[in-house]
């Protein structure tokens, strides 16, 4: 194993003897499997369910390999040697995607053990990014740095991610699982449509706890979760959650895949479902999943504030180029004299969260730099720098223009967020990606994008959703109307603390249409807003009949 | 089986597509019974030939060289009629990447 120097102050989970031995185990594992499918010794069918358990899927043109970067947390070695498997068994890209992972687009199956040990030597893998298990809990990107935070969702997730790992009995539930978790009361992490969305908080003693929500989830049946707790203490957490998955694993359909998703369990049995995983928990033995305060502790170590210097705020500089940029992409940061920054992966006709080989060395060694060698991944498939000296900012702010990567739009109409739909994925039915640069070309001029404001503007490939778009304030779904992509647009929704679902504005756009019917609806929106306020009110406020109006009218 | 045959009987020729096995790479085959990078190099099955074709194609399967094969109907171009297969065809519309 390569001696890799980490960051002594990027606050990752730095994995121990046990960790690296269970991984070199699996992954040799793996290359025995590779190498009797191989030499037909395992068929297809026997080889798919070990492949997906080690994130390797089959797509269009080849296969993706799905890398976990837990919570979305990565150092700047990690990143360096994500950059080096994109060059060196891809074809120099990474795409990164709303679970706040990365995928190889056009992996080949007997590369993948040497993918894999190059990701172990980083402490990275791909387990868990597939199949009916817990998948990678998502957390917010600017854990740990965001002024409203009350409770640093990283070691909860760290904890979660620990309980859910190859958990004996939870690796074939009915279906997929997901957690999102936040820890400051502003939700940026759409918890409210994940299967489980866990907010930590702080009673008027300050003791931890956490607001449960379950049972939401996007797809073919979109659902807000329901709150489920509105305070478990923190020594109950885990075996809440154990609880949870205990009755979704007993109950949840197994027939039906469009069922089996524990929102469609929580919907159908309502309050119900409380009663049973209350009598789970009360069956259980406690005290062995009681979540004792020096793990915490321990955990809680390892994201520990990076040693901050004594500073001042200071005002930014006056360039108007670098000012544009900071408007979108810096944040205020709880630590006086610093920020966090936000490094939009979308280009003004690129291809939403897709990085190359070179721009994430590039950004490693910027986030080595300037924010003590750590990085963020976001579920908008952005990159977070989350703790920069704001006397560095415009320094980074050159450093990363020059490697196409200062595009001012973050928050704006072209911060879209792209599955990467028909163009890659097997499942897909009509493409996305090509859909987002047009939108993104059509509202290129910045001037316009801050004239219009927040704008939120989420596009999937298929009913799946993968791209959110349900809770998007405009949001694209692309659909097969007899073998032509047409697309549906919703329009309303959010991922927030006000978590909705979009409504569906009325008949499919075809693929030459789409771009201009968000410019009709823009043009509605612009025509018909009050001051200050963003699309997202403006439809809240008028409904949908003027933009039906506007997209539909006979001409 | 892991091929996706299709039950309804082919009305337009025929060629069938897998992904290799080792590269995941598209693959096509026609009635030479090879695997083959580009849809040029294959010669389609009339639509009454379609299942003996399937058979061919499932050899390629038992021997390794390909995954999840099925049929493709091709129009009077000699293209794919479905969307999707143009797309596996040209590889993905987006350039960026089509290295
Ligand atoms: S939404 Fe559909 S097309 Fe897009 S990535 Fe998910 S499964 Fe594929």
């Amino acid at each position: 194993m390569n001696a890799t120097v980490i960051p002594p102050f990027a606050r990752t989970y730095r994995y121990d003897a046990i960790d690296r031995e269970f991984l070199a185990e699996r992954i040799a594992e793996f290359r025995g499997q590779v190498a009797r499918r191989l030499a037909g010794d395992l068929t297809e069918d026997e080889f798919k369910p070990l492949r997906l358990m080690n994130g390797l899927y089959l797509q269009l043109h080849a296969y993706m390999l799905r890398v976990a970067i837990p919570y979305g947390v990565l150092n700047a070695p990690q990143l360096r040697q994500l950059a080096m498997i994109a060059r060196r068994w891809d074809r120099g890209f990474g795409h990164f995607t709303t679970r706040q992972n990365i995928q190889f687009n056009w992996t080949k199956l007997e590369d993948v053990p040497e993918m894999l040990e190059a990701l172990a030597e980083v402490d990275m893998h791909a387990i868990q990014t597939s199949g009916n298990c817990i998948r990678n809990v998502t957390t917010d990107e600017y854990a740990g740095a965001s002024p409203d935070e009350v409770v640093d969702p990283r070691v909860y997730a760290e904890i979660l991610r620990q309980w859910s790992t190859l958990h004996p009995e939870f690796t074939w539930l009915p279906r997929k699982f997901k957690f999102a978790i936040t820890g400051s009361p502003s939700d940026r992490v759409a918890s409210l449509v994940h299967d489980i969305g866990v907010a930590a908080k702080r009673n008027a003693e300050g003791e931890v706890g956490f607001e449960i929500h379950v049972g939401g989830g996007l797809g073919r049946t979109p659902l807000i979760g329901r709150r489920l707790y509105d305070f478990v203490p923190e020594a109950e957490f885990l075996g809440r959650m154990e609880a949870i998955l205990r009755v979704y694993n007993a109950l949840g359909e197994r027939d039906n895949i469009y069922k089996a998703r524990i929102k469609i369990l929580v919907r159908d049995l309502g309050e119900e479902f409380r009663a049973l995983v209350d009598a789970e928990y009360d069956r259980m033995p406690q005290q062995a999943y009681r979540l004792d305060p020096e793990i915490v502790a321990a955990i809680a170590a390892h994201f520990a504030p990076p040693p901050f210097a004594r500073l001042e705020d200071r005002p930014l500089p006056q360039d108007p180029a670098f000012a544009a940029w900071a408007r979108a992409s810096v944040r205020p940061h709880k630590q006086p004299g610093y920020a966090s920054v936000t490094i939009s992966l979308k280009p003004i006709g690129g291809i939403p969260g897709d990085a190359s080989a070179s721009q994430m060395e590039a950004v490693a060694d910027l986030a080595e730099r300037h924010s003590f060698g750590e990085i963020r991944v976001s579920h908008v498939q952005n990159l977070v720098l989350p703790h920069v000296r704001q006397e560095d900012l415009h320094a980074l702010w050159q450093g990363l223009a020059a490697h196409g990567l200062a595009t001012p739009n973050i928050g704006l109409i072209s911060d879209i967020i792209a599955c990467p739909g028909m163009d890659y994925c097997a499942l897909a039915t009509a493409r996305s990606i090509p859909v987002a640069q047009r939108i993104s070309e059509r509202f290129a001029d910045l001037d316009r994008q801050h004239d219009i404001g927040e704008c939120f503007i989420n596009i999937s490939g298929c009913i799946n959703a993968c791209g959110h778009h349900h809770v998007a304030h405009i949001g694209i779904l692309g659909v097969d109307k007899r073998g032509e992509e047409v697309y549906q647009v919703t329009l309303g929704g959010s991922a927030t603390n006000d978590a909705a679902i979009g409504e569906l504005i009325g008949p499919a756009f075809g693929y030459d249409d789409i771009v201009d019917a968000i410019e009709t609806i823009i043009r509605t929106h612009i025509a018909h807003r009050a001051p200050g306020e963003r699309f997202v009110d403006t439809y809240r406020r008028i409904g949908a009949a003027p933009f039906k109006e506007a997209l539909y009218a006979v001409a | 089986m892991s091929s996706k045959a299709k039950s309804r009987p082919a009305t337009s020729p025929v060629v069938f597509s897998g992904n290799g096995l080792r590269d995941g790479r598209v693959a096509w085959m026609g009635t030479e019974g090879r695997w083959e990078p580009r849809l040029g190099a294959v010669t389609p099955f009339a639509p009454e030939a379609a299942a003996e074709g399937l058979a061919l194609a499932q050899q390629g399967e038992r021997q390794q060289r390909v995954v999840g094969v099925y049929a493709v109907e091709l129009g009077a171009d000699g293209l794919p009629l479905k969307f999707r297969e143009r797309l596996r065809l040209g590889g993905p519309s987006i350039d960026a990447e089509a290295a």
